[in-house]
């Protein structure tokens, strides 16, 4: 049995790269021209964005009716994708946040990235509201001064609108914090760069940033207080989303597991999907040893960890429908296992609470081949989880009579591969544009970048320093 | 032009010395010096002896801001400006407004925090800072960690300072100059760049203002529903040949439950030979009177008395309690319903046989009711 020296911090970044080999690393291949793996993906993923847009174009030319919805079932892909994408989005946050209170300091690498993949989720997700909206033009573009002619308001107790305050708030916070994390990132580029152009976007876009200590100081502070207010924010957003659901009356709806339930599905799923995204962007740019192999395997335990919550709220879930003695409630779950859509949950619980498993070996789980599939396996699983709450409950209701069997069209899965198609249009022209890894983050990480306070006044040891900008 | 000086600064190869300068110039008493790293270093706060970072007190401020206007414009939206019972709950349902109030609360600490960081704290965007473009600037923005005192402290001596740095282990010192063009430079309110920007600002935020507000609010919504491929009234038909969506029945038929009134235009007809069909039992006597002050009681009163509750705004319809009407047969008071009379229209679209027969008969018990005899007092 191999012995391992826990006293001992595992190294963080690999490659013994000096703080200027950091910045060739993450820089230059920005400023390089593309290569050929990298115009391939984006041409795969235009093609998808575009099959999304003709999907799209011809429900705005034909009317909803070219989409599978039903009498009983009238929310379906449209509102499976709103959720699913909102729940990629956690991931983002709970590692460049809640991971950062944690002082997880093997998040740097990656924090960046994960938060770009929030934002970018959140706007994807977003496209399935505004298309809904009767003038979706006022909508996405232009809401102030908000439209209010007839002087009626929102509903101000309508989980629709909770819904609405929640995701903005979301997404503007992510945007800041993303942002914020950018300045001194942008601030290396622009004294890096050579070109006039650059220099002026880089400029402007650093607001004139000096890493003067002096602003380190409140920049770090604010870092700490934007991290401690997105925590319960990534928390309130699914619960929000959840309420959509619960507060309603329908049986598999109406439950107070789904808030719980819904956030630990929302980390999994986004776990999964900065998964696969790290594996494809570390082998397109090359950059292997600034997003370690550990990176990944912690990942990959927290998957697991999430995925078994998951399975504890599936099998809560019909203990509940059982122990409540609600006929309604037990028939819906019976339904739900084997009724007209039991192939839909069967590949849900194999996805969700199956594959992870595998993450118990050590060896599946630092396999980069085998956890890319599991992942892969989870996102599917995850997606056949909304598409089970939303579907399998409306499509058998309090009223056998309006039952009906929903099928998708072929717009239906246009505008789902549209979505994916947008999502990584977006991450791959984020990672050729802008610094996908943070600069400072990662030299702040790196072998003796950190005083070793061997020297005469120091308390405070490198890692466990109580006010230290871990990122 | 001569130079003028702005600041003296070194760059050192590793954090370690760093911190030994710093902690060196801190405690010779220099005040107006920073340091630049390009990440931060643990432990330099404590070298510089800075006092924490003021700006949670910004945060709680903005974020309790937020709370109470959040809370206010629903107050005032849900009992004030247009309240409506909704699901039955109080105007100012505060438990469901709780969502909401966390939201703001967030939005605004975190928008406002990061505004006064920038604005308050930073003086930002500032990019005619006397660092920016220096030699000093570039290898601080990647691998070097500089420390700079500033030519205004009350404390400077270039050749002190220098000799500081170098036995410290600096590996570059630098002298930073203001740019010439930084110190001749005139900053005017009435710039002609500043102006034009302004100007170019007004055009498009009045322009986009403009569109908004006249063309895309009123750009025809997505209405498919209205657009569905079937045939509405007065729509004209492809399918027939005459070309008229609507139809008439066919010849010499009736549809069920439409059978023809038998005595149009002829109530004497209908008095002598219609008869009420209905018993008179509590049930048939809801009926009535639920129909009755449905559908009569506007003009005739509550009680038939002719106590219109129009108000004048229709001609007052006559008694129901006359002689003339009391002493009509069954079949006349069901022929005038059903047809009208004067300006009275019929009513056998709104109203089912039956429930004209019930009418009849709640109509004759209200009679009774003024004309009662002995015995009904049983």
């Amino acid at each position: 049995m191999s012995t391992i020296d826990y006293s001992v911090e595992e190294r963080l970044v690999h490659g013994d790269r000096s703080l200027k080999q950091i910045d060739d690393a993450i820089v230059n291949p920005l400023d390089a021209k593309p290569n050929i793996k990298y115009i391939l993906a984006l041409g795969l993923t235009v093609t998808m964005l575009m099959i999304g847009a003709a999907s799209l174009g011809w429900t705005f030319y034909k009317g909803i009716g070219v989409w599978g919805n039903n009498n009983p079932v009238g929310w379906a892909f449209d509102i499976v994708n709103f959720v699913f994408w909102i729940g990629i989005g956690h991931a983002g946050t709970l590692i460049s946040a809640i991971l950062f209170l944690f002082r997880q300091r093997w998040r740097n690498g990656i924090a960046r990235f994960a938060e770009a993949m929030t934002i970018f989720a959140v706007m994807t997700a977003l496209i399935f509201p505004i298309i809904h909206t009767g003038r979706p033009w006022v909508a996405a573009v232009y809401l102030l001064p908000y439209p209010n002619q007839h002087s009626v308001w929102v509903n101000f107790i309508s989980p629709l609108l909770w819904d609405v305050f929640a995701v903005s708030t979301y997404f503007t916070v992510s945007f800041i914090f993303w942002y914020i994390g950018l300045i001194p990132d942008f601030a290396t580029m622009r004294d890096r760069t050579t070109s006039k152009i650059k220099k002026v976007i880089f400029s402007v876009l650093s607001l004139g940033w000096r890493f003067s200590n002096r602003h380190w100081q409140h920049y770090e502070m604010l870092y700490l207080i934007l991290a401690g207010l997105s925590t319960p924010l990534v928390l309130s957003v699914h619960t929000v989303v959840s309420f959509d659901f619960a507060v309603s009356v329908i049986p598999g709806w109406h439950t107070t597991i789904f808030p719980p339930y819904f956030v630990a599905g929302a980390i999994f799923s986004g776990f999964a999907m900065v998964q696969n995204a790290l594996i494809v962007i570390r082998k397109i740019f090359e950059i292997e040893d600034l997003i370690p192999l550990k990176t990944l395997e912690t990942m990959n335990k927290i998957i697991l960890v999430t995925g078994t919550m998951v399975g504890y709220a599936y099998g809560m879930e019909f203990f509940i429908a059982w122990y409540s003695g609600n006929q309604l409630e037990t028939f819906t779950f019976i339904n739900r296992a084997f009724g007209p859509y039991a192939w839909a949950y069967w590949i849900m619980v194999s996805c969700n609470v199956l594959s992870p498993q595998f993450f118990w070996f050590k060896k599946l789980r630092t396999s980069i081949p085998f956890m890319f599939v599991i992942a892969v396996f989870v996102n599917v699983g995850m997606w056949f989880e909304r598409f089970v709450i939303i579907v399998t409950s409306l499509s058998r209701d309090y009223l056998p009579s309006s039952w009906a069997y929903y099928r998708p069209t072929m717009f239906d899965f246009g505008l789902l591969i549209g979505s994916f198609g947008l999502f990584f249009t977006l991450v791959l022209l984020f990672a050729k544009n802008l610094p996908a890894i943070s600069i400072a983050e990662i030299k702040s990480v790196s072998e003796g970048a950190q005083p070793s306070h061997h020297g005469e006044s120091n308390h405070s040891a490198n890692g466990t320093h109580g006010d230290g900008h871990n990122g | 032009m001569d130079k003028k000086l702005y600041s003296v600064a070194a760059t050192f190869g590793n954090a370690d010395d760093i911190i030994l300068a710093t902690g060196k110039i801190a405690s010779a008493g220099y005040t107006n010096y920073d340091v630049n790293t390009p990440y931060p270093i643990h432990g330099m706060d404590d070298a510089m002896r800075l006092k924490p970072s003021k700006i949670g007190y910004f945060t709680i401020t903005f974020g309790l801001t937020g709370t109470a206007l959040i809370l206010w414009l629903m107050y005032w939206v849900t009992t004030t400006d247009y309240p409506q019972v909704i699901g039955g709950k109080p105007f100012f349902a505060l438990p469901a407004f709780i969502p909401i109030t966390f939201e703001a609360t967030v939005l605004l600490a975190a928008v406002g925090s990061a505004l006064s960081l920038f604005i308050y704290f930073f003086k930002f965007p500032n990019n005619s800072h006397p660092l920016h473009d220096t030699e000093y600037m570039k290898s601080c923005s990647s691998d070097k960690y500089g420390i700079y005192v500033e030519a205004k402290d009350p404390l400077f001596d270039e050749v002190r300072i220098k000799a500081l740095m170098h036995e410290c282990g600096a590996e570059n010192v630098y002298d930073v100059n203001y740019e010439e063009d930084f110190l001749t430079a005139k900053f005017e309110i009435f710039d002609k760049k500043f102006i034009g920007a302004l100007i170019v600002l007004a055009i498009i935020v009045s322009a986009s203002t403009y569109l908004h507000l006249n063309k895309l609010l009123y750009m025809t919504p997505f209405n498919w529903m209205m657009d569905q491929p079937k045939v509405s009234a007065q729509q004209k038909s492809t399918f027939f040949a005459d070309g008229f969506g609507m139809r008439t029945p066919v010849e010499g038929t009736v549809a069920r439950g439409n059978m023809p009134y038998a005595y149009k235009g002829q109530p004497d007809e209908a008095g002598k030979y219609l008869t009420n069909p209905l018993q008179n039992n509590d049930k048939n006597l809801a009926l009535g009177k639920a129909k009755f002050l449905t559908f009569c009681s506007p003009c005739h009163g509550n009680t038939g008395m002719g106590d219109s509750r129009l108000n004048g705004q229709f001609p007052n319809g006559p008694t129901l309690h006359s002689d003339k009407v009391t002493n009509w047969p069954d079949g006349n008071l069901y022929h005038v319903i059903t047809e009208g009379q004067n300006v009275m229209p019929g009513y056998f679209r709104q109203v089912t046989k039956d429930e004209r027969w019930a009418i009849v008969l709640y109509l004759r018990t209200l009679q009774r009711a003024l004309n009662a005899k002995e015995g009904d007092l049983k």
